[in-house]
């Protein structure tokens, strides 16, 4: 198991550049996602990790040795495809066994660690039918099983449960997390799913456009986004912007929103232009003696809880709120926010202005 | 029940697409069947008026495919004593005495030399290529397999009198390799173009999966993708042997001696003794074999072959 540390890596096609400039650490036995829409480069990221893409510039490192140019097969890391790509023309035995025939290990001893990985993951009955007629999950355990099979020193996958449908993902996912706690490997996943990285991951490492927007926990990168798009694609509903012509003071712990004062967290820099006030649904009350006022458009029972969507001057603001809290559609409510949770965007840049409450998250980029 | 029914046809239905099948086959395989049973006809009954479907089986065109003969008188044929072979049995009731071996062997092996040679080379040089095109940035590789296209975009046999001088100046006239690399050069684009389609159907994270697990990019070609390109290799292969064991006009034109194929030897059986059908029949009948067998044993490729892709899965 090993440390996967990844510096200014580039990535250009022709002219367009898949990933710009991505840098971040993978710690040893860390559960690591790279979350980002389609398109983003966190899975030209990932093959440039696993050898499958060469790096325009920059350099990976692999428990401390530089391995941006080797070869795949150099690299002793292992690999789970979103289609499985699991060898059709051999059965799930052949299948397992197949990296080990490459190192040119004794038979018995491949014999052995085939039928140990096969105990782990429960598919011992299977081992000699073809891959072919194997069920969706099945496959997935035959390909994971392919991958621990060698004791890689990190294992690389990209959207492993993509070609599962709903129900059964849920399932994979615990048993992958659970797998990967028993084994403690250094794992690299990509998803575009938010709440399968936020669900899994020990680290997640946001990108957008071939930039990582983000790197941290789970729970600092949902309380305290570095961009405007990682609050954006965070969180289900996503972070309620309101956008507004206002200054802060460094120091300052109050912006002026349609000529109404809202406390913010004590600021470390000062900005005056285009702000955007960011706010997380759940920390959006109904607040009778709040000047921000608005009509209900909408709400959404969700069980314990109900999203309410509220029409205000400055665009329609989301707030999650018990669901035994009365809202009617039509009816005028007014709203207010947790102080402490709130966080101020340059509108022109995206960026998260430093503040008492982030900058221990945001600080040390 | 319908005719456009989903459903299990009724045994009627099946009964009467069976006897299609059959009728249809009959039909196509007459000409077949007829060749087939001329070979082992007496001369007389071959080119008997009305023709003959009853006959009495001889095997006399088989010898005469395989002999040289010359008549003589009867009383020298008495001279020389009784038959010695069963062969030399069936010829002599004519008066003739067998002489030698003819040179069909040595033309039939011609044939398989040509025509097994050029299909492998065109399946090792279009299976690499096809590949080299499917997976690798290759530049104007548009272009560059357009060009290969394009080679087919006419008979060959329309560059008939290049071709005839090309190879007298390269001393590639009556060779078997001039005639194998002749056939590779016009069956090498239909061989390029069929396996690019067949190997860009299998997705590349098969070569990446072996990549990662050891294994050399030729290792991962070797063993991944060859055992799952098999169909497409097959049925390549079929049409690539095919084309290159009937091809008659090139034969002719560029073999006259060592190196000539049995196309352009079966007509010349007829006038070196008189119209032997038999003869020419029982030529066409063991010609027809090899790709025969060939086929059949090939023909579960074949038929996935024909249609694949043609669903995606």
């Amino acid at each position: 198991m090993a440390q996967i540390r990844v510096q200014n890596l580039r990535k250009d096609f022709g002219s367009f550049s898949a990933v710009k400039s991505s840098t971040f650490t993978v710690e040893d036995g860390e559960f690591f996602m790279l979350l980002g829409p389609s398109g983003c480069g966190k899975t030209t990221t990932l093959r440039m990790m696993a050898g499958l893409e060469l790096p325009t510039s920059g350099e990976i490192y692999i428990g401390g040795e530089e391995v941006g140019m080797k070869r795949a097969s150099q690299r002793d890391i292992a690999f789970v495809f979103q289609m499985f790509a699991l060898y059709p023309h051999m059965n799930v035995r052949k299948n397992i066994s197949y990296p080990l025939v490459s190192q040119g290990m004794k038979r018995a001893e491949v014999a052995a660690r085939v039928a140990d990985v096969a105990r782990i993951l429960k598919i011992e009955n299977i081992l000699d039918k073809p891959v072919g007629g194997l069920s969706g999950g099945d496959r997935q355990r035959v390909a994971l099983g392919r991958a621990i099979v060698r004791n890689p020193k990190a294992f690389l996958m990209d959207e492993p449960l993509g070609a599962l449908d709903a129900e059964f993902r849920e399932h994979m996912a615990e048993e992958l997390r659970a797998l990967h706690d028993r084994m403690g490997a250094t794992t690299v996943y990509v998803t575009h799913d938010q709440l399968e990285a936020m669900q899994m991951g020990d680290k997640i490492v946001v990108m957008n456009h071939g930039v990582v927007e983000q790197f941290g926990r789970p729970q600092q990168i949902y309380d305290w986004p570095a961009t405007r798009f990682v609050a954006a694609f965070i969180g289900s509903p996503p972070m309620n912007f309101l956008e507004f012509e206002g200054s802060i003071a460094a120091g300052g712990s109050q912006v002026t929103l349609g000529g109404q004062g809202v406390q913010v967290p004590v600021s470390r820099e000062g900005l005056s232009g285009k702000l955007t006030l960011g706010a997380r649904p759940e920390h959006t009350r109904f607040d009778e003696h709040s000047a921000l006022r608005g009509r209900v458009l909408a709400t959404e029972y969700l069980g314990t809880t109900q999203i309410v969507t509220v029409r205000t001057d400055h665009g329609e603001i989301k707030s999650r709120i018990p669901s035994n809290q009365h809202a009617r559609v039509g009816e005028t409510v007014g709203l207010s926010f947790d102080a402490r949770t709130l966080t101020l965007f340059d509108s022109l840049t995206g960026r998260a202005l430093l503040s008492e409450a982030n900058e221990g998250v945001l600080g040390h980029v | 029940m319908s005719s456009y029914s989903v459903a299990e046809p009724s045994g009627a239905q099946k009964l009467v697409a069976g006897a299609l099948v059959i009728l249809y086959a009959c039909i196509t395989s007459l000409p077949l069947l007829w060749i087939i049973a001329t070979g082992f006809k007496s001369p007389s009954d071959a080119i008997a008026y009305p023709p003959k479907v009853i006959f009495e089986p001889t095997v006399e065109g088989y010898v005469n495919l395989f002999t040289t003969r010359t008549r003589m008188p009867q009383e020298q044929l008495d001279a020389l004593g009784p038959p010695q072979t069963w062969y030399d049995k069936i010829v002599r009731k004519d008066g003739v005495i067998i002489t030698g071996a003819s040179r069909f062997a040595g033309r039939f092996y011609n044939s398989v030399i040509i025509g097994f040679g050029s299909t492998a080379l065109c399946i090792v040089l279009g299976t690499a290529a096809a590949y080299a095109f499917s997976r690798f940035k290759v530049p104007f590789k548009d272009d560059l397999l357009f060009f290969i296209l394009s080679t087919r975009m006419m008979p060959p046999i329309a560059v008939a009198i290049p071709i005839f001088l090309m190879f007298r100046q390269l001393g590639l006239s009556d060779t078997h390799a001039g005639l194998i690399l002749l056939y590779t050069a016009v069956n090498l684009s239909l061989s390029v173009w069929l396996l690019k389609g067949f190997i860009d159907e299998i997705p590349v994270e098969y070569e990446e999966a072996a990549l990662i697990d050891g294994y050399t990019r030729f290792q991962a070609f070797y063993k991944v993708v060859l055992p799952q390109a098999a169909t497409g290799i097959a049925s390549t292969a079929i049409f690539c042997l095919i084309f290159a064991w009937n091809e008659y006009a090139f034969a002719v034109l560029l073999t006259s001696g060592t190196a000539q194929t049995a196309p352009p030897f079966i007509p010349t059986i007829i006038g070196v003794s008189g119209q032997d059908w038999p003869a020419v029949a029982a030529g066409a009948t063991i010609f027809l074999v090899p790709v025969m067998v060939f086929t059949i044993l090939l023909r579960k490729h074949l038929l996935r072959g024909i249609t694949f892709g043609a669903v995606r899965k």
